[in-house]
């Protein structure tokens, strides 16, 4: 019986490669951008800002899709810290180049794209089964809602 | 592929010492994350050097636990530990946890004030100036127009782009720790001139005159344009620095704005033309009657009890106006037994305050006057504090959530008057 990743992927994304590697998950996804010092508890990757419609839920081994960074410099130090504590996302897709989630990126050492063909925030929902492939700068989504 | 200048290439390779090697293979891993092509040269760095709290020392035991450990693996991201030599460049320390005296009326531990001294002797001893403030700009680091800086503190870095037009992008402290080091900082953002045309336009309609209105201005301008470049026109007059230090603080951190234009007034808005580089794009957003009321009731949404029993003033740190300004609303008043007030600066500047007398008049009212950090980077209240109250929209932002605890955001005078009656009064004319 053919398992879920084997089958073909609902929707295939591309994009350019922030930091390379491969990583497949469970998507986390927000139409909002993301605070990250203030924002974030930096050792357990829970949202924390006030009005968020990510608070109360954590990123930890998540695929994080996200419009990008906001808030203060601190963004790459608190989302360093969730590596430190082994809660970093899985992987990571973002829609605006930042200083801060490009070197958030680089410092979780997490496989990263952004500059998409298409619109990840509209293709992917929260709880799709996606395969980061950032070397190859392609993003396979297993939709979760057929 | 980012390009590197023979120099640069030589400092990858090592011929400037580990620690060099190290910080340019991070920043050159970061230029690619960026796209960026190149670097800029630069000598003025801010940023938080190896500072860190103990435990993440002891998360480096095995390679050491100390100073150089966490520098190496935390703040050049490498998998080695290395040597770290003095820094090169320019380099200032910027907030830090504590406050040096009054650390113990913060509730800090007799274990974390040896951990803060300790650090802070190696950033000296590696020559990097102990500025501990979120206002180099306040303390001796001022850059002149064009200057490329390395700067993280998101309120200094939208001032220096906006009102001095220094070039910075909001560097992180990674990459400000290795530009401290290697003198580079990926050439993209805010270092080129394309990248700091207006893209939005903000329509003032009505006047906008005290730090309280600029930082109702700031946070409604950033929850608009996000991390986008807005032009302000209409009823604003000429802000003073302390004005333009609040509405940068706020619109950095409802949105992300790392830089604006203010046109007729700041440096790179000599006219709206120039400030969008050429015709009007983006949304134009109108700030009115409407806007202005649903900015203060949305900042002032974390608030229901009305028993205040912490002010905290000084965010971004207070500049010395400010202070004149706190101790003579303080004259004749006493901080209530039910309230608590703390003023934040930065040491440079409380040494004028102390030699002016502000100093003595904010503590013989009841208050004190700290320095280094705030509370929501100290993560310090007074015990048992339920409800605080700001005239900072940034603060405001910030500290409840970090702290779970209600705010009100207000005036001033507001503020004082909630510190020394410990009840919010505060309102919207």
């Amino acid at each position: 019986m053919a398992t879920v990743e084997l089958s073909p992927p609902d929707v295939v994304i591309r994009g350019r490669k922030v930091v390379g590697g491969v990583a497949e998950g469970e998507a986390l996804v927000t139409s909002q951008t993301i605070s990250g010092w203030g924002g974030i508890n930096s050792l357990t990757g829970e949202v924390i800002e006030n009005h968020h419609e990510l608070k109360g839920i954590s990123f930890a081994g998540k695929i994080l899709v996200f419009p990008g960074a906001k808030g203060s410099s601190g963004w790459s130090g608190a989302f360093h810290t969730t590596r430190l504590k082994g809660n970093a996302p899985l992987a990571m897709l973002y829609s605006v180049t930042t200083t801060k989630a490009a070197l958030g990126a680089v410092v979780m050492r997490i496989p990263t794209i952004t500059d998409f063909d298409a619109d990840p925030l509209t293709l992917i929902a929260t709880g799709d089964r996606v395969r980061v492939d950032a070397d190859a700068g392609e993003i396979q989504i297993w939709k979760a809602d057929k | 592929m980012v390009q590197l200048t023979g120099e640069e290439q030589a400092m990858l390779d090592g011929a400037q010492g580990a620690a060099v090697a190290k910080a340019m293979d991070l920043l050159v891993r970061y230029a690619e994350a960026l796209g960026a092509e190149d670097f800029v040269y630069t000598d003025n760095v801010a940023g938080v050097p190896g500072s860190s709290p103990q435990w993440v020392k002891d998360h480096y035991a095995a390679d050491g636990g100390d100073y150089r450990a966490v520098f190496s693996r935390f703040d050049l991201d490498s998998d080695e530990v290395v040597d770290v030599p003095r820094m090169t460049g320019f380099s200032c320390h910027l907030q830090g946890g504590m406050d040096p005296d009054q650390w113990q009326a913060m509730g800090m531990t007799e274990e974390a004030f040896a951990n803060f001294r300790a650090d802070e002797a190696e950033v000296a001893g590696h020559g990097i100036q102990v500025m501990k403030t979120c206002t180099p700009y306040l303390a001796g680091n001022v850059p002149v127009m064009g200057e490329h800086c390395a700067w993280m503190e998101s309120s200094a870095v939208v001032f220096a782009n906006s009102v001095i037009g220094a070039r910075t992008n909001c560097e992180g402290r990674e990459s400000t720790s290795a530009a401290m080091l290697a003198k580079r900082v990926p050439n993209w953002g805010f270092h080129k001139d394309e990248f700091r045309k207006g893209q939005h336009a903000i329509d003032v309609g009505v006047p906008v005159d005290s730090i309280f209105e600029w930082g109702l201005l700031g946070y409604f301008t950033g929850a608009a344009v996000e991390d986008t470049i807005p032009v302000l026109d209409g009823q604003i007059s000429a802000p003073s620095l302390i004005k333009h230090k609040h509405f940068g603080a706020a619109s950095a951190s409802s949105g992300g704005v790392e830089m604006y234009h203010m046109v007729g007034i700041t440096p790179e808005a000599p006219t709206r033309e120039v400030a969008f580089g050429g015709a009007d794009r983006g949304e134009r957003f109108a700030y009115g009657a409407d806007q202005r009321r649903a900015t203060y009731e949305r900042l002032n949404s974390i608030g229901s009890s009305e028993a205040v029993d912490y002010v905290m003033l000084g965010c971004p740190h207070a500049s010395i106006d400010q202070l004149a300004e706190i101790a003579r609303l303080l004259e004749g008043r006493r901080v209530h037994e039910n309230s608590a007030l703390w003023v934040f600066t930065s040491r440079a500047v409380k040494a004028t305050a102390v030699a002016s007398g502000h100093a003595a008049a904010i503590e013989r009212a009841g208050g004190r006057l700290l320095t280094d950090t705030c509370s929501a980077i100290s993560q310090a209240v007074p015990p048992g504090t339920r409800v605080a109250a700001f005239d900072s929209a940034k603060q405001a932002h910030y500290l409840p959530q970090m702290m779970n605890i209600e705010g009100w955001f207000g005036t001033t005078q507001d503020c004082i008057d909630a510190a020394c009656t410990a009840v919010w009064k505060g309102r919207l004319d």
